[in-house]
């Protein structure tokens, strides 16, 4: 291809990926009659008046709030838990560790769905249906293994000669752990937390299955909504925007340390 | 005062790495370990710090039975060959960290740092973080920190073979001297023949686990307990053939013939041993004898050739100084100071 054609391509790949974003963007600025009457490729009255219900309104702000709280419970408890199996797996050898390895993806291939109605039974069996740890927790199937596997991936790219320097130079093992190894792997804690978060905040299945009122995540609010008051699009469009933010968010500050995970072959 | 290894030994699964060894170890003296890679220098130096326990025997330090003892506890510290630093601390930190731990006071560890990091050509990176500096500034952190907390046992396990040429032989230069006044216990782990010599000190020749010549270092070049011995201790490897004395003549495999002289071997079957660089296309001294050789492989480095040349059914090498205009598959006259070869009987053990 010459230089000159060279940006076709990209240039349409683009727009096609940009184009259903823009258009979400555009109708949460537009009434919903607007939506619903002529097609237009701007707002013809632009208007705020869904972004204002959404932070006003509490069953719609308090979505966002609740699926922030798994999602970030589900984060914390995730990438914590994984942190120490990680070393084991990057640092110990044992019977079976590398079909226990293994095993571990194999979570990440069965469907929610497959879970969805245990996961209720047992959770209302201990009185956990409708709580934003009941969410959190069940993410954890398929975020713990994800973790420990791309936690894993940085952790043996550090030489186990930097553990044992440490223990030479007098380290007892939790005081090497948290204040040598840690820092030495955050790039690795902070892509795993990333993906942590990003497949915790779009699981909509295992979330709606097991909270009602108390911990209702953002996407049931957006399909009861839908389902209910008739079709109050300009109203979703805004919500779906600002569903799209947090993700967009993190992804920001994790950027760079994305391309070291996919260099490793974990991400 | 010193480190003593009794009959350790140091299995992993059904793997020996470590074949029953005792060694010891004196305070002030470079202790050399030499043995190619799986010799089982680096599981020595494990037991020796006490990263690992032994399997079985002991390890003593200055009279007291170690064998248990955490490495937290030990007085110990190490240098490895790759350049191992704390990449979140920095330079400064790095060196100060086992003061830190340690629990010395700011202004002594600021001290220590700073005189270390004099020594060390380091002052002016102390704020810098590891990945910053070049790869013989990371190793001369690593060194400075192994220096730090005045420990009785120093272990380095290759530290130069990284570095490139330059900084490899500048370093070697200030090692010896670095260690020399600190009255602790040093030992070296290396591949390079010429690195043990160049270091003086003892000697380990160490191959698949065991021990088999521990001797100041200049006594187990020039006499070899074995065979075994001189091919660990000789680089590129010693030339060998099979040799039998009958009577006034010793004869080789190839038919080379020379008069025993004074010999005090009896007549029987030998191996003979000539180093290298004791092997020369040109003809230099009076003792020579003439081998006829074709010649398989060239290589040069630097100023110096090595000749790969078939002999009697062994590959010999000879090592010289100067390059030379030799056509591969020819046939060339080779010139060896048989003087200088060694004698060992067939099983490879030494003749007395």
């Amino acid at each position: 291809m010459t230089k000159r054609t060279n940006w076709i391509v990209p240039t349409f790949y683009i727009f096609f990926l940009m184009l259903p974003i823009y258009w979400l963007i555009n109708m949460s600025f537009k009434t919903t009659n607007e939506i619903l009457g002529a097609f237009t490729l701007w707002p013809q009255e632009f208007t705020f008046d869904n972004y204002i219900k959404i932070f006003t309104d509490p069953t719609w702000y308090t979505g966002y709030l609740n699926s922030l709280t798994y999602v970030g419970l589900n984060t914390v408890i995730s990438v914590s838990v994984a942190l120490p199996a990680a070393y084991a797996f990057s640092r110990y050898r044992f019977l079976g560790d590398k079909h226990l390895f293994f095993w571990l993806l194999t979570n990440r291939m069965a469907p929610p769905a497959v879970f969805a109605l245990p996961f209720f039974q047992l959770y209302s069996a201990f009185n956990l249906f409708d709580t934003h740890i009941a969410v959190a927790l069940a993410h954890c199937l398929f975020n713990i293994p994800l973790a420990v596997w791309i936690l894993e991936g940085f952790m043996s790219g550090v030489p186990k000669e930097l553990d044992e320097t440490a223990y030479i130079d007098g380290y007892s093992f939790s005081r090497f752990f948290v204040k040598i190894f840690i820092p030495t792997i955050a790039a690795g804690i902070g892509v795993a937390a990333f993906f942590c978060f990003m497949f915790s905040w779009v699981e909509l299945l295992l979330a709606k299955t097991l909270t009602s009122v108390a911990a209702k995540p953002i996407a049931a609010v957006m399909t009861r909504t839908a389902s209910t008051s008739g079709y109050e699009l300009g109203l979703l469009a805004a919500a779906g925007t600002l569903t799209i933010v947090p993700g967009a968010f993190v992804i920001y500050f994790v950027r760079n340390y994305i391309a070291k995970g996919f260099a490793m072959g974990r991400v | 005062m010193s480190l003593e290894l009794r009959n350790v030994v140091k299995q992993v699964g059904a793997e020996t790495h470590i074949y029953p060894t005792s060694l010891v170890f004196e305070r002030g003296v470079f202790n050399i370990l030499l043995g190619s890679t799986l010799a089982g220098k680096t599981s020595l130096l494990h037991l020796m710090s006490g990263l690992e326990k032994p399997g079985k025997g002991e390890i003593w330090f200055d009279g007291k039975n170690v064998t248990g003892v955490a490495v937290q506890k030990r007085n110990v510290s190490m240098v490895y060959q790759q350049f191992i630093n704390y990449p979140n601390y920095t330079i400064f930190d790095n060196i100060a960290s086992p003061l830190h731990v340690a629990g010395f006071d700011a202004a002594e560890i600021k001290k220590r740092v700073g005189s270390l990091a004099e020594m060390l050509k380091l002052t002016p990176m102390l704020d810098r973080k590891p990945s910053e500096l070049s790869g013989g500034q990371q190793q001369r952190t690593a060194i400075a920190r192994a220096l730090a907390k005045d420990a009785d046992l120093v272990l380095l396990d290759e530290p130069l073979a990284n570095l490139d040429y330059k900084l490899r032989e500048e370093l070697r230069d200030d090692l010896p001297k670095l260690f020399a006044d600190r009255g602790c216990v040093v030992v070296y782990a290396t591949t390079e023949p010429g690195e043990a010599l160049l270091l003086g000190g003892r000697t380990a020749a160490l191959d698949k686990g065991s021990v088999v010549q521990f001797g100041e270092t200049g006594k187990v070049y020039r006499s070899p307990d074995s065979l075994l011995s001189a091919q660990v201790f000789s680089d590129p490897p010693i030339n060998v053939i099979s040799i039998s004395r009958k009577g006034d003549v010793f004869e080789t495999a190839g038919g080379l013939n020379w008069p025993a002289g004074d010999s005090k071997l009896g007549d029987g079957e030998y191996i003979f041993g000539l180093r290298p660089h004791h092997v020369t296309p040109v003809k230099s001294g009076v003792e020579q004898l003439e081998i006829k050789g074709r010649v398989q492989v060239k290589e040069i480095s630097g100023s110096e050739s090595l000749i790969h040349f078939a002999f009697a059914e062994n590959v010999w090498i000879s090592q010289v100084r100067g390059i030379f205009d030799l056509k591969l598959g020819s046939e060339v006259a080779f010139y060896a100071d048989i003087s200088k070869g060694m004698f060992f009987n067939p099983d490879g053990s030494c003749v007395d």
